[in-house]
């Protein structure tokens, strides 16, 4: 292996990637939108639900219990209905997600000392959501039917909570440090899937294969420039991370990067095998969006957590390479883990690593035909 | 004249399909998608949260101690996988997100109970999944409470009883997979013909073979038609394809009308497509294509109410949906399958899916001939 010919193929495609400023800027623009995005628009939290009340009691307490339901900030009352038939058609048209009736005899039975009875639907389609609205509406009435009686007396079981290591449960920091090792995977193979792929396609590969060039030196030529592009992209993530989204960053930078080169190597070369093998641009795309993005979006716990998926699934997420990474950055990030805590993950990607350069290396035939 | 424009594009349409399936991994690529996004989105993605890995350290080892910890258990919300030894435990399971619940028994519980003498419980939980943790401590108080509740009913007899009843409509056992193996549907058409559309076209130009194309007596109505047609079949099978899957396998309800499907589905393909066409007039490449398609899809996937509700977005972001072409399928298909929704209710998001279709078609279409002159 020479380190010249490395650095003439890095230099064509180097060459290659600035004649083509639009798909740079867009390697670039990518992260940055997909973080603010997250960042901004998307928030876990649920809250301001839309609620329809068909208030048949019309007493100082149903409007008590319709202002707690108001106050807590969990539901937003958008419409007052006049007659039951309101409440079937604003679920259905998607206007209301909750309704609650509350009925005619409702502060008579309360005043009576009687159950009262309280109804209430909710539109099920959105499971998260209905079952949080349903979560809430009962802790509400439970806490309305105490404070109506008066009773201040303290439950017999105290519960002192704490959380660790985001207290104050903001969703933005969990999702941004593991969507950064999305991006990565991500970028790491939009951008290589089709690198090779394309000099079949153009005929320029029979010029490289009458140069000396060897293949472990053409892989590695081909990776360095999108290795470079990859970090950059991932100190952009980084910064805006802290400095735009203030999520703390508590970990070594030194680990931080290590680490990153390693993904970042294993994720280009993933790349460069899918490019290999089809040879065809439409092919690779196709295939790198179902053997990178979906599994690193999906079953890498960066926000659908593994403890919740079937156990066959768990397992399969197990050979997910940006699952180790995701834990990586989360760890780093928010708990300030150490090597100690890290390296199980650590050698996963190492492996990752030394598997597809590997095999890129085998799959990689210098033959015409 | 038609019969010979129809010809026309018949023969571009064959050779369009030769192409794309000259390459038989494509044949396999066509089916395997939909399917793998079906499975996963059928079994792994939920935000229902159950089976929280918990730890136990328990300090009191009474009866009282023991019950609590059988009633998380039973609850199905919690998973005890440790039962600890000493504090330093805890931390490391923490740190080493081996769990993500620790509950705390102190010395002394039972006997404060028996005596009616508040007690405390304490719980510590890894914030670093922040939805999880904020579920689990909420699983956790109210199971505790109900507890505490029981063993003093005196207390909650004072207060008013108000006898809760809910109901959850259209999707009663309110599983998650009802509500994304439909939206699975709107993602496969959206990701497969942007990125086939896009990259077909700008292949044409890349290798060369536009401009024998261009030669042709082909009009540029015709190529565009030629060209998408086939993605309209492959979207419109894959469409058939995990609606199937969905039904038979998921048991996904089809409350709504069958006619309705095909007819949103055709609509939806008209901006999917168009935005398609649009992308492939802009990129000269076919990486260029495979970026823009990205830069495109992933926000548009993140701002439709796919997974994360809309209503909980800020403003600015709410408005930006109402281009989203994604944003009004997903209503659509979502309300035909689970709320069994007709014509009377759909209809505004079918026009609004018309009307960006229109647009995207016309702007394309325009583009494109500029493109080839």
């Amino acid at each position: 292996m020479k380190f010249i010919r490395i650095k003439a193929i890095a230099k064509k495609e180097m060459l290659q990637i600035v004649r083509d400023p639009l798909s740079l800027a867009m390697g670039f623009l990518m992260p940055a939108l997909l973080l603010l995005i997250f960042g901004y628009a998307i928030s876990l939290d649920v809250d301001d639900i839309t609620t329809i009340v068909h208030d048949l009691d019309r007493s100082s307490l149903s409007r008590e219990l319709i202002a707690d339901l108001t106050a807590s900030g969990y539901f937003k009352v958008v419409r007052y209905a006049e007659h039951h038939r309101e409440i079937g058609d604003s679920l259905d048209s998607g206007v209301a997600r909750v309704a609650m009736t509350i009925p005619v005899d409702f502060s008579r039975d309360i005043g009576a000392g009687r159950v009262a009875r309280l109804q209430v639907i909710v539109d099920g389609s959105d499971s998260n959501t209905a079952t949080i609205a349903l979560g809430y509406i009962a802790a509400l009435s439970e806490i309305y039917g105490r404070r109506i009686s008066g009773i201040t007396l303290k439950p017999l079981i105290e519960i002192r909570s704490r959380v660790w290591y985001n207290p104050e449960l903001k969703s933005r920091n969990f999702i941004v440090p593991g969507l950064i090792a999305v991006i990565m995977m991500v970028i790491a193979a939009l951008l290589t899937s089709l690198c090779i792929a394309r000099e079949w396609e153009r005929g320029t590969m029979e010029q490289l294969i009458a140069t000396p060039v060897k293949t472990p030196e053409l892989i590695l030529g081909k990776m360095a420039p999108y290795f470079f592009i990859g970090f950059i992209d991932m100190a952009l993530s980084v910064t805006m991370a802290v400095l735009l989204f203030g999520v703390p960053f508590k970990g070594s930078l030194f680990l931080l990067t290590v680490i990153s080169g390693v993904f970042l190597f294993g994720g280009l070369s993933f790349g460069i095998i899918i490019s290999i093998i089809t040879k065809s641009q439409l092919v690779s795309s196709q295939i790198s969006v179902v053997a990178t993005y979906l599994p690193a979006f999906l079953l890498s716990g960066f926000m659908f957590s593994i403890s919740n998926m079937e156990r066959p699934l768990q397992v399969l997420t197990r050979i997910v390479p940006a699952r180790y990474f995701v834990a990586i950055l989360k760890g780093l990030f928010l708990k300030g883990s150490s090597v100690r805590f890290l390296i199980a993950d650590a050698v996963f990607l190492l492996l990752f690593a030394v598997i597809t350069f590997t095999v890129a290396n085998r799959k990689f035939v210098k033959r015409i035909g | 004249m038609l019969s010979e424009s129809v010809e026309r594009i018949k023969q571009m349409v064959v050779k369009e399909f030769i192409q794309i399936f000259r390459d038989k991994r494509m044949k396999a690529i066509v089916f395997v998608i939909p399917l793998l996004q079906t499975m996963v989105f059928g079994y792994a993605v939920t935000m229902d949260v159950n089976n929280i890995p918990t730890a136990v350290y328990d300090l009191d080892r009474s009866y009282e101690s023991r019950e609590l910890v059988r009633r998380l258990t039973a609850s199905g919300y919690f998973d005890v996988l440790y039962t600890l030894g000493s504090p330093a435990e805890v931390q490391d399971l923490l740190d080493r997100s081996k769990v993500t619940l620790s509950v705390q028994i102190n010395r002394g519980f039972s006997a404060d109970l028996h005596r009616r003498i508040p007690t405390a419980v304490q719980l510590l939980v890894d914030g670093t999944d922040s939805n999880t943790g904020i579920v689990a401590l909420d699983y956790a108080t109210r199971i505790i409470l109900k507890y505490a509740g029981d063993l003093a009913p005196s207390g909650s007899q004072l207060a008013a009883r108000i006898d809760l009843r809910q109901r959850a409509w259209y999707n009663p056992e309110l599983k998650s997979k009802n509500y994304n193996v439909p939206g699975v549907i709107a993602m496969v058409i959206m990701l497969t013909s942007l990125l086939l559309t896009s990259m077909a076209v700008v292949r044409e130009r890349e290798i060369g073979t536009m401009e024998q194309l261009m030669v042709t007596p082909l009009r540029p109505a015709e190529l565009i038609m030629g060209k998408t047609i086939p993605f309209a079949i492959i979207a419109f099978f894959d469409m058939i394809l995990v609606t199937a899957f969905g039904v038979l396998v998921f048991n996904i309800p089809i409350n709504g009308s069958l006619v309705l499907l095909p007819l949103s589905t055709a609509i939806y393909l008209l901006s999917i497509l168009g935005i398609g066409l649009v992308i492939s007039t802009v990129a000269k490449t076919q990486q260029q294509a495979l970026m823009s398609t990205f830069l495109f899809y992933m926000p548009a996937v993140l701002l439709s109410g796919f997974m994360f509700p809309i209503e909980n977005m800020p403003d600015f972001f709410q408005y930006l949906t109402y281009a989203n072409p994604l944003r009004y399928f997903l209503i659509i298909i979502r309300g035909l399958f689970l709320k069994g929704n007709g014509m009377e209710i759909l209809w505004p998001q079918m026009a609004a899916l018309l009307i960006i279709g229109t647009v995207v078609i016309t702007l394309s279409a325009l583009r494109f001939r500029k493109r080839l002159v």
